[in-house]
């Protein structure tokens, strides 16, 4: 007891001074930082000039990044907010990156160099449309570059020398579709081309001085269109007639619009949509029937022509003029693990400027997008590279007939984590291995101790600096000791898994899932959570463990479902079983089976649960709990919330043993009218608890109310669902609940008077803590609810305590309704949030420290201290022994409590806690489109010696007090003798 | 016997044990010479030695009650030392009283051999003996009660039930959004 009294102490004392910050070598030894931009959308070559050369990109992830050709580095990267989606890219002047963003109502121009934002403009128009961006090189004499920007409806011109708006015309007066913008050659006129609602052609004549409207003409064609306009030439338009079997071409010079139909025989020959690919090949369309390409080439009467039909087409590249008006395109084609780039020429489609056939992992997926891009040989003729975007959302650069690098982009969009630990260590490791070991070890540690004796020279410190960083003992791939290393395993939006050590987070293994391809019955896969499926430890420790991905086909709740078992070494995967009923909840249940199979209950969307592994052995284990077994579900839509029983087999199933049906057992209605339901929060599953009392400083215990089937909610007024800013403070209310999952039992019930959302909270023991607006102080707030069990506030004879008389470690049901207390307080703090979590530990006997994901995509770590309930004024002389601090009205912020220190987590979305074997530790990794993972010790490394100790200081220390121990000896023996001689 | 090794040990070469071993009869195996009575011999020494040994037996009862009263000093000494440690926990506080439990503990433990010089079949041991338990005990409490004031002592319900891990629940419940 005096131990484990001395111990808190010692947490206590050590958690007191609050110093987590880092010192500046320290950096990078146990944290990493990695950068990504996402799937590329668009990309410009920027490759004229000199100097370096770059490719701008602009991607899924709302990034604008100039990307190094030679290694695929990123020069700059501008990442913009999450409603803030890019649409156009190009680059004016030859030194501006011009981006057209938010449905085209704001322009925006980058250095080229340096990626700083030259200047911004906002295009307001009247109603959303489609944007378009349209920089023409030359506009006859003027000097001032203009940039035309379509988007909300309207046509603006916009200076692109400071962003200064033109002119401006609105177009879409009754709902014309605009889908291109031309600006012919040496010309001062510009046509607007766009589809109207009954299906007529529309072209706009618009001067491009002033922006007057020269001509608007308009035809209907008797066939009707379908798909979206392709512009082989600045004069004509081709598109498809409303059945699919003919093209249309369209003359528009001068506004006046000539039909001209033509009839595909080819086409009639394939099975499958005809889709007219968005590229822009000059004087030609492609048009892509059953992974088959169709090169038409429109002549100039008007007259189409079938030149070419390409089999296994993947992706075709937008056409690229270079030397003496010559201009080319290239194409992909995929044939199992070979891709063949292609690069033709468009005046004389037969022959080829350029064939190569690639060799290619398997795990990348199909091509999705292909840019290409010419430099001039040293041999003075034209040589092209391409930089192309496959479906696992990486980006590669052919250059030579050889991939020049690649980036895994898709680790920009991490749906979900797990972890799983590496394989122990096995015996025999080879001696030679070990002597080198021994002496770097030393040498190592012997310029350490110069270091400490202030002996170094400056090479030295670096050489200390260098081992430090690169030392092989974190990136090894087996279990170590302290559980720093570990797999992270990581679902991405592609459908790819990546597996990243802890160590230095390099890939370890990566796999775009079988089980998440296209196909008829699954069209559009996507990943929704993933799970530990098996966590071999004890008897079945041979055996890898795995995970689960769960995900579903479709956007809708009653789309297929996939689940998919990966074994978390090898990264192969095992099984898959898609498509399977459709899937709304995973329940992860506290049983495993035994192969250490975690039993998972999936619920469907007609309420029945689905019991996996699907196995005799898990039936069993599961009927034992039946009864017991409770799920929830929270109905934005409806604002509901409901309970619901796992019962007996389906009866309808008929055969299926694996089938639970569940029925209803409570409901809470929110009334639609004065709350909605904007948050939920619960605890983790794997949180472990040490203890379920509380001791104040003057001995006295509160229980705390511990239950996993708790579950935080928050509501807010209808009126304060907008912004903030957006309703008054009368108007609007917060409202947080605390529900009990088994029951439904209302726990508590606060309101907030005056606030609004967004609500981000975080569970976690017996406490809440939650962020949210405060209209009334204009200022973002923290509050804590901690919650203790008052039907156990009376065991408190230490007679019964000490003989074990109590009941306080039987087993509870929610059904036994025990009564509650909570304390709650409100904090000011001054950042907006994106993400909380909590540090967790092995244990559970370490201190807490809140993880805040502030506006600025940095982590910050934030004591529990700081959010107690019980902090007041004064504090007396007890209570500041037991750590509470005197009460403030705001959070501190401490510049070195960012974790992230001098790093940025870009579009941060999550951070997770992943608790290491040694109880004063716990791992923390955040992404967002960065990945930034350190190790975090809330309460100090009370447990272990530093990675710093000095081991041969103390070697030397022991030595050297051995050798004087035996100098002495001597000595005195000597000194003994000559005085018995005397 | 001890100061003849001692005595060796520092360097002399020998030593002759004079202790005269006649007194006790059983121990000799050669018999008494004719006309020779024991008991008249006996009684004619008893006279003498009686009074040798009863002031033997008052001066042993006298030191008994002397050592019984030696741990009282030691309490004043120990209970300044408390004084002085004040209540916090820190590395001398806990020194002064475990020093506290573990004199008493000793002392008492080697309450036999305390007493052992002063064995006496005249002397009665036992009231020192009392006595000297007693002190002891009361240092002992002392030594509690200075544990006590530290808060080391598990009298409060905090202490056991600080480290009691949270009940089982009976159901299980998980779920989220639809």
């Amino acid at each position: 007891m005096a131990i484990r009294a001395f111990l808190l102490c010692i947490i206590l004392f050590s958690s007191s001074y609050t110093s987590f910050a880092l010192y500046e070598d320290q950096v990078g030894l146990m944290d990493w930082h990695q950068q990504y931009i996402g799937k590329v959308k668009k990309a410009v070559f920027q490759t004229q000039k000199a100097g370096r050369k770059r490719v701008v990109v602009s991607t899924e992830e709302n990034a604008i990044a100039a990307l190094d050709l030679r290694h695929g580095e990123i020069f700059w990267r501008q990442i913009l907010g999450d409603n803030d989606v890019i649409d156009e890219i190009d680059i004016a002047l030859g030194k501006y990156v011009v981006t057209l963003s938010s449905g085209g109502s704001v322009l925006r121009a980058w250095n080229l160099p340096d990626g700083q934002m030259v200047w911004e403009s906002f295009l307001l128009g009247s109603k959303p449309s489609r944007s378009l961006l349209l920089t023409p090189t030359n506009f006859g004499a003027d000097k001032d570059n203009v940039i035309l920007a379509y988007g909300n409806g309207c046509l603006h011109a916009v200076s692109s020398i400071d962003g200064d708006i033109l002119w401006k015309k609105e177009l879409a007066e009754n709902g014309i579709d605009v889908q291109h913008l031309v600006h012919p050659e040496e010309s001062d006129t510009i046509y607007a081309l766009g589809i109207g609602e009954a299906s007529q052609f529309e072209a706009y004549v618009i001067n491009a001085r002033n922006g007057e409207l020269l001509k608007h003409s308009s035809k209907g064609f008797p066939g009707g269109f379908s798909g979206d306009l392709s512009l082989p030439t600045s004069e004509k338009a081709v598109m498809l007639d409303s059945s699919e079997s003919s093209l249309v071409s369209v003359s528009f010079v001068g506004g006046e619009i000539k039909f001209q139909e033509f009839q595909i025989s080819d086409l009639q020959g394939y099975s499958g949509e005809a889709v007219l690919l968005p590229s822009k090949l000059a004087g030609m369309v492609a048009i892509k029937i059953d992974r088959s390409l169709l090169l038409v080439k429109l002549k100039d009467e008007g007259t189409l022509e079938v030149v070419d039909t390409v089999p296994h087409v993947e992706a075709v590249s937008d056409s690229l003029s270079f030397a003496e008006g010559q201009t080319a395109f290239g194409l992909i084609q995929q044939d199992g693990g070979k891709i063949q780039l292609s690069v033709k020429s468009s005046n004389d489609w037969k022959s080829h400027f350029l064939k190569e056939s690639i060799e290619f992992d398997q795990q990348r997926g199909l091509v999705h997008k292909v840019f290409i891009n010419n430099y001039v040989r040293t041999d003075r003729t034209y040589g092209f590279r391409a930089l192309i975007v496959m479906e696992d959302h990486s980006l590669l650069l052919l250059q030579q007939g050889a991939v020049v690098w690649n980036r895994e982009d898709a680790l920009a969009s991490i749906i979900d984590v797990t972890t799983s630990e590496l394989p122990v260590q096995k015996d025999g490791v080879s001696v030679a291995k070990v002597e080198h070991n021994l002496f770097e070890w030393l040498k190592g540690h012997l310029l350490k101790l110069k270091a400490t004796l202030m002996l170094a020279t400056p090479d030295d410190v670096a050489a200390v600096q260098r081992i430090r960083l690169q030392s092989a003992e974190k990136s090894k791939m087996t279990r170590d000791h302290n559980g720093f290393r570990k797999l992270l395993i990581v679902l991405t939006r592609a459908g790819k898994l990546f597996a990243l050590h802890t160590g230095d987070g390099r890939i370890v293994w990566s796999r775009l899932l079988n089980a998440f391809h296209k196909s008829g019955t699954c069209e559009s896969p996507r990943g929704i959570k993933l799970h530990q499926w098996q966590v071999p430890h004890h008897h079945a420790l041979d055996e890898n463990p795995s995970v689960l991905v769960v995900g579903t086909c479709g956007h809708n709740s009653d789309a297929f479902g996939i689940l998919s078992f990966v074994d978390a070494y090898k990264g192969e995967e095992l099984n898959y079983l898609a498509p399977v009923h459709s899937i709304t909840q995973v329940i992860p249940l506290p049983f495993t089976d035994s192969t250490e199979q975690r039993l998972h209950l999936i619920i469907d969307a007609e309420g029945y649960g689905h019991l996996y592994p699907r196995t005799p052995e898990a039936v069993d284990i599961f009927q034992k709990e039946l009864g017991n077994i409770y799920w929830y579900s929270v109905d934005i839509n409806n604002n509901l919330l409901k309970g619901h029983v796992v019962k007996k087999n389906c009866k309808e199933g008929i055969a299926d043993d694996y089938c639970f049906e569940s029925s209803d057992l409570w409901s809470v209605i929110f009334p639609s009218d004065s709350e909605k339901i904007i948050a939920t929060s619960t605890r983790k599953l794997s949180e472990v608890v040490h203890t379920q009392a509380k001791v104040n400083a003057d001995q006295d215990v509160l229980y705390k109310y511990i239950s996993k089937n708790l579950l935080f909610l928050a509501t807010v007024t209808p009126k304060a669902m907008g912004d903030i800013g957006s309703v008054t403070p009368e108007d609007s209310w917060l409202f947080v609940y605390l529900v009990d999952t088994i029951t439904g039992r209302v726990l508590l019930r606060m309101s907030h008077h005056g606030c609004q959302g967004p609500v981000h909270a975080v569970f976690s023991e017996n406490w809440v803590v939650y962020h949210y607006f405060n209209l009334r102080a204009h200022r973002y707030e923290m509050s804590v609810v901690e919650i203790y069990d008052q039907s156990r506030a009376d065991n408190k004879d230490v007679l019964k305590l000490v003989l074990g008389k109590h009941n306080l470690s039987a087993p509870v049901s929610s059904y036994s309704r025990p009564e509650i207390m909570t304390k709650s307080q409100s904090y000011f703090f001054t950042h907006s949030v994106k993400a909380v979590a909590v540090t967790s530990t092995a244990k559970g006997i370490t201190s807490k420290q809140l993880l805040i994901g502030t506006i600025g995509d940095q982590v910050l770590a934030l004591d529990k201290r700081f959010l107690d309930p019980r902090r007041t004024l004064n504090p007396t002389q007890a209570e500041k022994e037991e750590g509470i601090m005197p009460l403030t009205d705001t959070l501190p912020i401490m510049p070195q409590a960012f974790v992230t220190h001098a790093l940025k987590v870009e579009g941060l979305r999550s951070i997770i806690a992943i608790p290491a074997k040694l109880e004063s530790t716990t791992l923390i990794f955040a992404h967002g489109v960065d990945l930034f993972f350190t190790r975090l010790a809330p309460s100090k490394t009370y447990d272990s010696l530093t990675d710093d100790f000095n081991y041969a200081l103390l070697l030397l220390t022991i030595v050297a007090l051995v050798i004087s121990i035996f100098v002495t000896w001597i000595w005195s023996e000597r000194k003994d003798l000559q005085e018995k001689w005397r | 016997m001890d100061k003849g090794k001692a005595v060796m040990g520092m360097g002399r070469r020998w030593a002759v044990d004079f202790t005269d071993n006649s007194t006790s009869p059983p121990s000799r195996d050669i018999p008494d010479p004719l006309g020779f009575t024991r008991a008249s011999q006996d009684q004619d020494d008893s006279t003498l030695s009686r009074e040798k040994k009863n002031a033997e037996a008052n001066w042993k009862s006298q030191k008994a009650w002397e050592v019984a009263q030696a741990p009282f000093k030691n309490l004043m000494m120990m209970g300044f030392m408390m004084w002085m440690a004040g209540s916090t926990v820190h590395l001398f506080s806990i020194g002064i009283t475990v020093s506290a439990l573990w004199q008493p503990v000793s002392a008492l433990q080697g309450v036999g051999k305390v007493f052992e010089p002063y064995k006496d079949s005249k002397v009665d041991l036992l009231g020192p003996k009392l006595v000297f338990i007693a002190l002891n005990l009361v240092g002992l409490g002392l030594g509690v009660w200075k544990l006590n004031t530290l808060g080391l002592l598990p009298t409060h319900a905090s202490d056991w039930v600080s480290s009691l891990p949270p009940a089982q629940e009976v159901e299980y419940s998980g779920g989220g959004f639809l």
